[in-house]
């Protein structure tokens, strides 16, 4: 492949710049991490896991954690369902419904995280909407929803639309194409759309802190809160705890699309090394 | 004619939770504050002529200023970094690309807490000041201006990496070659070949990181201490502790109107490049 051919090498600096970025990014977590686990007491450094055992064992904690999965499944499966539907309507709706989705989703992009937040608080507060876990699975589905919608769009547009002529041809009604060959195909791409929402639900701490009744916090809330008086061991531990959740995630996400691609050689496999190709060209 | 009913929940759902809370906003702009922190829908303009009055405008300059500054910087470390990637081993590409994507997609508290930890009483910076012997006020150290720029370019920087990155990826490298044999040194490289082909990338990263940066809340917050105020945190300020929402939604409104121009102005600029 010709783009493979050796890139002239960036200058030093650039590659020092990148270096020092990396370092300044991950020291503080790495402290994080390392505290949570170890202490020094007069000169002696002392491993344990009791921090770890003390957040897990904090009932309180616990039902934050209960909380954010709560909102976190329900809200990405809203998400998901109203977002995979819309994309599909999308995908073969007028142009003029094209519109009126993209700038509702622009809207929703360009929207500043706070005033969004504030003015969702003063709709509930109009409706006479009790705050509660409710508020908070509302408001976690209207910001997903435009990002399921990419999501699966960019899938859709992937598709050939002849799988869909040849099943109407057979006799297919409409339901049946979306049910037997459409959702199917873009299953991969529900999925993923699924878990981005889950994601930015379990991670969001502005929105939630707003629209939520009170005592039904969520982990971030809990954490945010508890930082306002000061670090502490415990909470050196919780947060490396949240930490190491997402990673596992991020790492199960970024091995199974590996395993996809190198051993099953699917179609979607296939798919992803011919849209590579395309780019790389 | 049945796929159009699949896109109504989305519809409905996108005009009932971000449409009218947004038309709630502007309502509530020009309406009064009553006796009691109540509402009195009228049409006046005191909230604007308000926001526009030298304390508003000075918090709001210091946003423009801190979002601006910001954007630079991801700019320039930015394109630093993305130019360095890329030049990189294939291999070596992706685990680059993993370790900028990943902080971004943990979450924002906990890195701040891990920030508020190294730099926090006790934590290793004051360890180290203290170890060299140099004077500091820990107090200071650990919230003040700096550590607010720190903490939004560490958390705005992948927005800006990621397009600048996939741009390289684009580039046609043998233009740098071209350039070299011609005698060009590395920065008359990127300045004259490399950054022309980059405008469009650096107009969507910086887009991206200018527009939530002006309106940030949780960074100046828990980095910046009381002092230093930002326009996000004024507006919150004036929802629930002053209780005074027709200002609160008019510091909003005009909020949302400035970055819609940005945005509006870098879709035309786009557009125009495009054609």
């Amino acid at each position: 492949m010709a783009h493979e051919c050796v890139r002239p090498k960036a200058p030093k600096a650039a590659k020092i710049v990148l270096w020092a970025v990396l370092i300044l990014l991950y020291l503080p977590i790495a402290v994080m991490l390392l505290s949570s686990v170890f202490s020094v007491h007069g000169g002696h450094v002392q491993a344990t896991l009791n921090w770890f055992i003390e957040v897990l064992s904090d009932s309180n904690l616990m039902s934050a954690l209960g909380n954010s999965l709560l909102v976190g499944i329900s809200s990405s499966v809203l998400a998901t369902v109203f977002g995979t539907a819309a994309a599909i309507a999308l995908h073969r709706g007028s142009s003029k419904l094209k519109t009126v989705m993209d700038s509702l989703s622009m809207v929703s992009l360009i929207f500043p995280e706070i005033v969004f937040a504030l003015s969702l608080l003063a709709w509930f507060f109009i409706l006479q909407l009790d705050l509660g876990l409710q508020t908070v699975v509302i408001a976690h589905v209207s910001f997903s929803l435009s990002y399921v919608i990419m999501t699966v769009n960019s899938r859709l547009v992937t598709l050939d639309p002849a799988l869909e002529d040849a099943a109407r041809d057979l006799g297919a009604g409409e339901w049946t194409v979306l049910r037997t060959i459409i959702v199917p195909l873009l299953a991969p791409a529900i999925l993923g759309g699924f878990i981005l929402s889950f994601l930015l639900s379990f991670d969001d701490f502005l929105i939630t802190y707003f629209v939520n009744g009170v005592g039904q916090d969520t982990l971030p809330v809990k954490l945010y809160t508890a930082m306002k008086m000061g670090v502490s061991p415990k909470l050196n531990a919780l947060s490396s705890l949240m930490f190491l959740m997402t990673l596992s995630v991020l790492i199960f996400l970024f091995r199974s699309s590996a395993f996809r691609v190198l051993f099953e050689g699917s179609t979607e496999g296939r798919d992803l090394d011919g849209r590579q190709e395309k780019e790389n060209l | 004619m049945k796929s159009k009913v699949l896109a109504i929940p989305a519809l409905v759902w996108f005009g009932f939770f971000v449409l009218a809370p947004l038309i709630i906003v502007i309502a509530v702009s020009f309406a009064t504050q009553g006796t009691y922190g109540g509402l009195e829908w009228s049409v006046t303009f005191e909230n604007y002529v308000r926001a526009f009055s030298t304390t508003y405008l000075g918090i709001f300059f210091e946003s423009l200023k801190l979002a601006l500054l910001t954007t630079i910087s991801c700019g320039v470390l930015g394109t630093l970094m993305a130019w360095a990637m890329s030049t990189s081993s294939p291999q070596h590409r992706h685990l680059y690309v993993c370790a900028v994507a990943l902080p971004f997609l943990t979450n924002l508290i906990i890195r701040i807490y891990a920030l508020r930890l190294f730099v926090g009483y006790g934590g290793p910076l004051q360890g180290t000041l203290q170890f060299l012997g140099i004077p500091f006020d820990p107090f200071v150290l650990s919230q003040n201006k700096v550590l607010v720029f720190y903490g939004m370019v560490t958390t705005y920087l992948p927005f800006m990496v990621l397009p600048l990155y996939g741009a390289f990826e684009k580039f046609d490298f043998t233009w740098v070659e071209a350039a070299q044999d011609l005698g060009a040194g590395p920065w008359k490289i990127l300045f004259s070949v490399i950054l022309p082909n980059l405008k469009k990338a650096l107009g969507s990263g910086a887009l991206l990181v200018f527009i939530p940066s002006l309106g940030e809340y949780v960074i100046p917050d828990l980095l910046g201490g009381a002092k230093n105020m930002l326009y996000g945190n004024l507006i919150t300020e004036e929802f629930l502790k002053s209780r005074h929402w027709p200002f609160g939604s008019a510091l909003s409104v005009l909020l949302i109107v400035l970055l819609l121009t940005v945005a509006w102005i870098y879709s035309r600029r786009a557009a125009k490049h495009g054609s």
